[in-house]
């Protein structure tokens, strides 16, 4: 049983019925497609066109479109890849960390950001196909038995472990995603009107039919999933930040990363689910689901984030003074004062500095200051992995090598693709399928609702208005 | 449990227990169906229902298969196999390269009848260093555009026969009328060309041959002539000098003879850590204006403008001569920075000292041979007696001749191997007064600067197509024998003229005649001109010594030349014209190879520039990349400016050779011609004209440089040099040795470890670069580009810093700023002290790259090499991240049969090229250094085949066998004969180190530290760097 505290302040607003909330979330799906969201849509597909022009002429043509070089051979590449892979961390962290220390907060945002984790993880691995020399072999990076002798992946090669690291992380983020959609589905069949819409759902919905039985074995999945993601959670950044920490090359070879990264993944994460929320909230009226409550605490996790990543740069700095390498040292007085001193300074600025505004609580619970925040956010943890990348590669030991990168058309158009991409995914998903946890909010309501209606089980508002004899629910008066 | 005794059959089958049933009775399904139940009704042997898929399968890629068409690839097999030629075996035949006075004794290696690599002849003990341009003069056997035939004003389908009707028709008419004929070429090293010319001559009395260089050295042989009554350039010896002096002489780089003169500077240069070893240096000062490579490897060098040069000559002669009881001369008194120590240095190494001056002005040569004659060089580094041909030009005929073009007073020229139009400062005069000219015929083999204004052009065939020969040096004969047969319709120079002249015009029957009658007199030639072609080279007298000379000049009158000329004090900005290492005087540009390769000391490439140093660049408010107007007497160039260090102050220099318009594809347009721009001062071409005025136009030009940071920061472990006499106490002297601090107290960097390391039980390749005597002139890099098939890729992608060459050389300046003040650390000094570095794949025994490859492209051989599989790299770029010596490569396009580039890999002709025994990468894949594995395993397969070990010297990697300096030792470290081995034996507890030492990635590759012979630093210094070491 779910306890909560007095003190606690209500995630419901509204005093919601179980009705309200269904009604709330389907009627966007039922709906007919809003012009905002078929504007939003649009200009999606744009982007996305434009995007994949880019990619296929990088393809076509072959890597060298980008501004990489001899000696920088990753930059704009791996740094959105890192990028993406940190972003979709927030989604299985609310809800498997969240799940398993019983936030129940994390109810009204868990389905948008484990979406958003999906979509996050799709855009990094199409960076990992991007950034291959001959992408139609990307293949050979799996261990599959094949016909060309003896050939095997490196298993001490980072990369190999990313493979592993992402795949198993997509994979299971997208049962658990999709376990969590089975109830919400079945609520959509049954309410569903077009043959259709009952079809489509009904299958995916894989014959959900609401018994006792199904619920406890629906309950038992979805912890035993969270288990199972919670390592997870931890494990892909550790892996993507051995990429680094593994080499050799100064301002890279770093044990602090793995934390470091987890961090700066969970941080740019809330901060892209912030964005993402914020505007659902309004286009969707979701204001009684995600209150000023949820902001607030998403917020708290940021600025505390924001605060380790901040004390691991600190640290990094401080390692290489101690640790007496030249070239440990010269790497970071590098990035610091060097020729991309601009992207240090960004970074620092916007990871390190403005989360430390949330100390306020009037800018905490400030809407349009959260939203500038966390888009702030997300440009700092991009400088960030830039700075790791390009700032260490290009100045490294050989002073002969070192050289300048800079992005060309295809490096932003790629990285426009996978904005695209994403946001022609999320908003497919907002359409076509519940925005919130529908199952999961009901279960919280009893405990966390700030106005309890006499009887939560109801038909819903809109609906009581619109029916005058209702076919169904018999508890009404 | 229940009673289990119930039982059920099946059938009745079964409780009959009937033998078809019991047959049956383990198969899953008892009663299948048998194959031929299936059987195809119309012939007994189609399709099973089960197989459909198969078939259905099959029936689709045989459909699609069919739909391709199959490219249709060329190769016609030997049906008659010629003999001697084994398909995949090499022929190496002996040859030599001798193109206007540039000279080298060459092997040709060729494949299936196609010439693929040269390298140095090592018979030859004179010239076996095989310099970049030589090396890349293969690539011109394969330019596509050469003409296809000879060519008659525009029409390039007449025939021979035509032309030389037409041709011997007018010389006959011109001759007739006593009208003058006129052949210019450059410097000829052949006696026998000579011998078709006086024949020619013979036949058309009015003929006079005029010889030319675009980099003259003329007023050289004139100052002998003035000194000695000798008109000669003399033999150089630098290996018995113990103090040489250069006065803006580039003998290392581009003077006369560099690689023959590299090759005994080195031998002075060359240190040994080993007990007895040798323990001395020459020293060398060198005054220049331009930072050339000579001067990049001098022990004390001082930058002079180009009008107090003379000067520093006489100042020397002055100060020499007060010692050692000569004349004084009368001239403006000067200083520069350590003359007076070249004077006391010279004086005390009287006997073996050495002054060189590149200066063509005979006043100045006049005194440096007195200077000479004063130290008693003449008996012991210059030998007048065997004089060297390599600058025949005499710059006033040249002169003399285009006023006669110019006066309309010659009927007829020829013009052979010159190309005066684009490289004499009078270019302009003569290709306006050419068309006037009757006759005019080139047998240069494009329609160059000049070909284009000539009426007929009568294309003489590549050197590696000809036959010919060469006398270099008096007494000292070589052959060139053609090593494919003509590629294009197109005859030698020599025979055209022979015809012409009305001779039988086999020219290869001439050389032998003309070799039986002057130079094998006596004895069975067959057998003596066999042999000879087969080593190349033939001495006919041995070396003679420097028997001194009688110095008979008139200083005095030098001087007062000298006094006139050179100022003591200057302020604008002087214009010094210098000749690339790469690119030379321009007759070879059109070579993508020659375009991109980095000039030694900039690092730049496929532009000249106007460079200026450091504070001039500041006190004209101009940024390296500006686009400058230089203007000379109205005379103006744009260039980019390109910022030197080391440069002297007020002058500003550019490279000949650039700004061609009819060269080709890959020289059209790049750089500026800087020829007209050059003077002649008393009938002598100049490359310092005088003063001239540099604007910013406002236009900026992006730099194409392989590297763009200068210093080295300060890095001990990249770069370990000392100075002689610290290496005389200690040959340990200079190194850096990281430590590791531990709980157990400091250990060396390669005792701590996580790797199990490799256990090489046959052979271990290495190599040992000695940074002493590598001085940087880059021939390996071509070599290395030749043999390995490496891609050009053109002045962008060079500015994107993504050039393939597998081997580089890091050039780095040294910098004033305290150590720890790294954006101070980043500019060089004014005058900056040079090292080159060679860096290759430095074959790393923990290598950072083999780890991080996910799919297992690049491995560790068992014989210590690092393995790059190009078949199955994905292009993930990660180990050319990890690499700490950053010398991988990507293929970010596809380079060949790609009109993006357009080089010689995107044509038929130019992929002649190519290196049958490496592959070409195709885009996406990373590539290296193999350190020539192709070239090990065939060694080892030819011992295998006679059944023994390989040994030393049965294999040397490309960029070792072409260092005219022998810097590069390679060879198998677990063979305790080996030179490498033995090498390392002895600098193991000396000179040798492992860059990035502190690391622990155990290379395969070893460095030598540099060793300067200048005086150590004062004691308050040197205390500070001890400190830094503790």
């Amino acid at each position: 049983m779910h306890v909560t505290s007095p003190v606690r302040e209500p995630l419901i607003q509204g005093g919601k019925t179980y009705a309200d909330v269904t009604e709330d979330i389907c009627r966007h799906v039922e709906g007919k497609p809003t012009k905002e969201w078929k504007i939003a849509f649009g200009i999606s597909l744009l982007v996305l066109a434009y995007g994949t022009c880019c990619l296929a002429w990088t393809w076509w043509e072959g890597l060298g479109v980008w501004g990489l070089n001899k000696t920088v051979g990753w930059a704009w590449d791996i740094t959105n890849f890192v990028w993406w892979v940190g972003i979709g961390h927030a989604g299985t962290l609310i809800s498997a960390i969240l799940l398993l220390f019983r936030q129940k907060w994390r109810t009204s945002i868990n389905r948008a950001a484990e979406a958003m984790t999906i979509f996050a993880v799709i855009c990094a691995a199409s960076f990992i196909l991007m950034h291959m020399g001959r992408p139609w072999m990307a293949y050979w990076a799996l261990p599959l038995p094949n016909a060309f002798g003896s050939l095997w992946v490196n298993f001490n090669s980072p990369l190999v472990w990313d493979v592993f690291a992402i795949s198993t992380y997509f994979s299971v983020s997208l049962v658990f995603w999709y376990i969590g959609l089975i109830p919400d589905l079945a609520t959509i069949r049954d309410r569903a009107t077009s043959k259709v819409s009952r079809f489509m759902y009904g299958t995916f919905a894989m014959g959900w039919d609401g018994s006792a039985k199904t619920w406890s074995r629906y309950e038992y999945i979805s912890l035993i999933l969270a288990g199972l993601s919670t390592p997870l959670v931890l494990s892909v950044h550790t892996i993507v930040s051995m990429d680094f920490a593994t080499s050799v090359i100064p301002g890279w070879h770093t044990t602090i990363f793995p934390p470091y990264f987890v961090a700066g993944a969970i941080f740019s994460g809330f901060a892209m689910v912030q964005n993402l929320m914020l505007i659902t909230r309004v286009v969707y009226k979701l204001e009684d689901y995600i209150t000023l409550e949820h902001i607030e605490t998403m917020n708290k996790v940021i600025t505390l984030t924001g605060s380790v990543v901040g004390v691991a740069y600190i640290t990094e700095f401080f390692i290489a003074w101690y640790s007496g390498v030249e070239y440990e040292a010269y790497a970071f007085i590098n990035r610091a004062t060097g020729p991309y001193w601009w992207a240090y300074w960004a970074m620092m600025t916007c990871n390190v500095i403005s989360p430390q505004l949330f100390w306020s609580r009037k800018l905490r619970r400030s809407i349009t200051f959260t939203f500038f925040i966390s888009v702030i956010v997300n440009i700092g943890m991009w400088f960030e992995r830039f700075v790791i990348i390009v700032t260490s590669l290009h100045r490294d030991y050989v002073p002969s090598s070192w050289t300048m990168f800079s992005p060309t058309r295809y490096d932003i158009g790629d990285y426009i693709f996978s904005f695209g991409l994403f946001f022609t995914l999320f908003l497919l998903f907002s359409k076509y399928l519940p925005v919130v946890n529908m199952a999961e909010v009901k279960a919280v309501i009893r405990s966390t609702s700030a106005q309890l209606p006499k009887k939560i089980a109801g038909v819903a508002k809109v609906r009581q208005r619109e029916a005058a004899s209702p076919l169904f629910n018999k508890d009404i008066e | 449990m229940e009673n289990t005794n119930k039982r059920y059959w099946r059938g009745l089958e079964e409780l009959r227990n009937d033998e078809k049933f019991i047959k049956n009775a383990g198969s899953e399904f008892s009663d299948a169906p048998t194959e031929n139940q299936y059987e195809s009704l119309v012939d007994g042997a189609g399709t099973h229902r089960r197989d459909f898929l198969k078939v259905l399968g099959f029936g689709m890629a045989a459909v699609s298969l069919a739909a391709c068409e199959t490219p249709v690839k060329k190769a016609i097999p030997y049906v008659n196999k010629p003999e001697g030629e084994f398909p995949t075996i090499a022929n190496w035949y002996a040859s030599t390269y001798s193109e206007g006075g540039d000279y080298a004794s060459i092997l040709v290696k060729t494949r299936e009848g196609r010439p693929v690599k040269i390298e140095g002849n090592s018979l030859a003990k004179d010239s076996c260093g095989v310099s970049a341009r030589v090396h890349a003069s293969l690539l011109g056997l394969y330019d596509n555009e050469k003409l296809r035939g000879p060519k008659k004003g525009d029409d390039t389908k007449v025939t021979w026969e035509a032309i030389d009707k037409d041709i011997t028709s007018q010389l006959s008419q011109i001759a007739a009328k006593g009208g003058a004929i006129r052949i210019v070429s450059s410097t000829i090293l052949s006696p026998s060309t000579k011998a078709v010319i006086a024949d020619f001559t013979t036949k058309y009395p009015t003929t006079r041959h005029i010889v030319y260089d675009a980099n003259s050295s003329s007023a050289i042989v004139k100052g002998n002539e003035l000194s000695f009554g000798k008109a000669v350039l003399p033999s150089y010896d630098f290996s018995k000098a113990k103090v040489i002096v250069g006065i803006d002489a580039d003998f290392l780089g581009t003077w006369i003879a560099p690689d023959t003169y590299s090759r005994q500077y080195a031998e002075t240069r060359m240190v040994s850590s080993a007990k007895d070893g040798k323990k001395d240096m020459s020293r060398h000062y060198q005054f220049e204006s331009v930072l050339s490579l000579t001067g990049s490897n001098s022990d004390y060098r001082s930058a002079v403008k180009p009008s107090q040069l003379g000067l520093v000559v006489s100042s020397l002669y002055n100060k020499v001569a007060a010692k050692l009881g000569g004349k004084a001369i009368a001239t403006p008194a000067f200083d520069a920075p350590n003359l007076d120590k070249a004077a006391s240095d010279l004086i005390a190494a009287k006997g073996n000292a050495l002054v060189v001056s590149g200066i063509n002005d005979p006043a100045v040569q006049v005194v440096v041979n007195a200077l000479n004659n004063l130290l008693g060089s003449y008996s012991s580094t210059i030998n007048l007696d065997t004089p060297v041909y390599f600058r025949q030009g005499n710059d006033v005929a040249m002169n003399e001749f285009v006023e006669e073009v110019k006066g309309g007073k010659v009927d007829a020229v020829i013009f052979y191997s010159a190309n005066p139009v684009y490289d004499h400062p009078s270019g302009a005069e003569l290709a306006a007064a050419l068309p006037k000219v009757a006759l005019s015929v080139s047998f240069n083999d494009r329609a160059d600067e000049t070909g284009a204004l000539v009426k007929y052009i009568a294309p003489a065939p590549h050197y590696l197509e000809s036959w010919n020969d060469a006398e270099p040096k008096a007494g000292f004969y070589s052959l060139t024998q053609p090593t494919i047969s003509l590629i294009f319709s197109t005859r030698q120079a020599q025979a055209s003229l022979l015809k012409w002249a009305g001779q039988p015009s086999d020219f290869h029957e001439y050389i032998k005649a003309y070799w039986r009658k002057n130079i094998f007199t006596q004895g069975d030639f067959e057998k003596f001109w066999i042999q000879s072609l087969h080593d190349g080279v033939y001495a006919k007298a041995a070396p003679s010594v420097a028997a001194g000379a009688t110095f008979t000049g008139n200083v005095d009158e030098a001087a007062s030349a000298l006094a006139k000329k050179y100022k003591a004090t200057s302020t604008g900005i002087e214009l010094s014209i210098f000749e690339n290492v790469g690119i030379g005087n321009g007759a070879a540009a059109n070579n993508p190879w020659l375009q991109e390769f980095p000039e030694p000391v900039t690092k730049a490439c496929w532009d000249n520039h106007a460079s200026i140093s450091q504070k001039t660049a500041k006190d004209l408010g101009v940024e390296q990349g500006d686009v400058v107007k230089v203007d000379f007497k109205g005379k103006s160039i744009d260039l980019p400016v390109i910022v030197q260090p080391g440069q002297a102050n007020g002058t500003v220099a550019v490279a000949i050779g650039y700004g061609r318009d009819k060269a080709g594809k890959s020289a059209n347009g790049v750089g500026k011609n800087v020829y007209p721009l050059a003077a002649f001062a008393g009938g002598f071409l100049s490359f310092a004209p005088g003063e001239v005025t540099v604007t910013k136009t406002g236009e900026t030009r992006e730099i194409a440089q392989t590297q763009t940071h200068n210093t080295v920061m300060g890095r001990k472990s990249v770069l370990q040099e000392t100075v002689l006499s610290h290496f005389q106490k200690d040959p340990l002297a200079g190194r850096f040795i990281p430590k590791i601090e531990t709980s157990e107290g400091p250990v060396d960097a390669t005792d701590l470890s996580l790797w199990n390391g490799h256990q090489y039980k046959n052979h271990s390749w290495g190599l040992v670069v000695d940074l002493n005597t590598c001085f940087g002139c880059g021939s390996c890099v071509i070599s290395c580009q030749a043999e390995n098939n490496i891609p050009v890729v053109g002045r962008q992608e060079v500015i994107n810093s993504r050039e393939m060459h597998w081997l580089r050389i890091d050039r780095y300046y040294t910098s004033d700023a305290e150590v720890g003040d790294y954006t101070a650390m980043e500019v060089a000094s004014e005058n900056p002290e040079v090292t080159f570095q060679p860096m290759m794949c430095q074959h790393c025994n923990n290598a950072p790259c083999e780890t991080v490859c996910p799919v297992l492209a690049t491995t560790h051989s068992s014989e210590g090499l690092n393995q790059m599989a190009y078949n199955r790299c994905v292009g993930t770029r990660y180990c050319a991240n990890n690499c700490p010596y950053k010398v991988r490569r990507f293929n970010w396009f596809k380079y060949f049969d790609n009109d993006n580039f357009d080089y010689h890999f995107n044509n038929d002709l130019g992929k002649m090229v190519i290196n049958p025994e490496v592959t070409v990468r195709s885009r996406g894949v990373i590539e290296k250094c193999s350190m020539c594995v192709h070239l090990i395993q065939e060694a080892k397969l030819t011992a295998k085949k006679e059944r023994r070990r390989v040994v030393d010297g049965d294999v040397t990697v490309a960029c070792g066998s072409s260092c005219p300096t022998n810097a590069i030792t390679f060879g198998d470290m677990n063979d305790p004969e080996s030179k490498i081995s033995k090498l390392l034996a002895v600098e193991r507890e000396g000179r040798a180190f492992h860059m990035l030492e502190e690391i622990n990635v155990r290379p395969q590759v070893s460095y030598l530290t540099k060793v300067r012979n200048k005086d150590a630093a004062p004691m308050a210094e040197a205390k500070k760097e001890h400190k830094e070491h503790a």
